[in-house]
């Protein structure tokens, strides 16, 4: 079963990534408020169904995926096509 | 003649400080061991345990993050809870981080650069087990040499953590954009410290200051003890 994991900077912690993209974006002449920048993880997880991937899902991120002190998480579950 | 006392210095893919800590803990004293990361125990009779600077990893997901749940770290984990004197050293401290052995996490430096100097760091509290051959408020000399430097808590960690003397280290200046310039920090038993100035590239005058070696003969110290308190 096919999950994804979207990691980002929690709201109020600084990124100094996404600030760099957001200069350079101006620079390009675009116009934009804030950049911030989070990685993706997609995970193939064996499970029964959705919910035992959901919650496998959630316990990688707090054992591995995601620092909760500095990022926040959202997973998605979709079948395995 | 006393003996040695074991200093474990833990070796991940990509540590690369490693075998200057080795040799900075045996100028200081100690018994220097490499310990492989996949390793499950530590070597008999340790008396304190390093986690040395470098990319572990590649420094994938986030710096430490990886190291922080290596087969190793369990019994690192052990050790500490059992007492047992543990310094992380700039990826050490970003692994101890994440092994939420020490309280907060590193952050990317604020200036987006790396930074690669000496700088002055000042003694917060030197009743820890890591600066009892410090003077309160002395400024030390040592190297920093970090992309993901800057020390970050919420700010209830910070009050607290601040309050109990947790903090050890400051840069006198900014050097990363870390909250409060924190340089350095011990757990609340005071048996875990992490910093990001590299001591033990600053054992010898040659190179420019032997301030280092102050943290790392204290380390060698605290090991004897353990080792004592243990037989």
């Amino acid at each position: 079963m096919k999950a994804v994991v979207l990691v980002r900077p929690k709201d109020g912690i600084l990124d100094p990534q996404g600030e760099a993209v957001q200069g350079s974006l101006e620079k390009l002449g675009f116009e934009v408020g804030s950049v911030r920048v989070g990685r993706v993880i997609d995970v193939d997880v064996t499970a029964r169904d959705a919910d035992d991937a959901r919650a496998q899902v959630e316990r990688m991120c707090s054992e591995l995926l995601a620092n909760p002190l500095i990022e926040s998480v959202q997973i998605q579950v979709e079948p395995a096509s | 003649m006393t003996e040695r006392p074991r200093v474990a210095v833990v070796v991940f893919p990509g540590s690369n400080d490693d075998h200057d800590a080795a040799w900075a803990l045996g100028a200081m004293g100690g018994d220097p061991v490499l310990v492989w990361h996949a390793e499950h125990q530590l070597p008999p009779d340790t008396g304190a345990v390093v986690l040395p600077g470098g990319f572990s990893y590649g420094d994938y997901l986030r710096p430490g993050a990886i190291a922080g749940v290596a087969p190793v770290m369990t019994a690192v984990c052990a050790f500490a809870q059992a007492g047992g004197p543990v310094l992380g050293i700039c990826n050490g401290f970003q692994t101890l981080c994440e092994a939420r052995l020490l309280p907060g996490a590193l952050r990317p430096n604020r200036q987006l650069e790396f930074v690669c100097r000496d700088v002055r760091v000042k003694v917060e509290n030197p009743s820890t087990l890591f600066t009892r051959r410090c003077e309160e408020a002395q400024q030390l000399v040592i190297p920093v040499k970090h992309g993901d430097g800057a020390w970050y808590a919420d700010e209830g960690t910070f009050v607290q953590v601040a309050a109990r003397g947790q903090i050890v280290l400051r840069y006198a200046e900014d050097v990363n954009g870390s909250l409060g310039n924190v340089a350095g920090v011990v757990n609340e038993a005071g048996n875990v410290m992490g910093l990001m100035p590299h001591p033990e590239h600053a054992v010898d005058p040659l190179l420019g200051s032997a301030d280092g070696g102050l943290l790392l003969a204290a380390l060698v110290d605290a090991a004897a003890d353990h080792l004592r308190v243990a037989a």
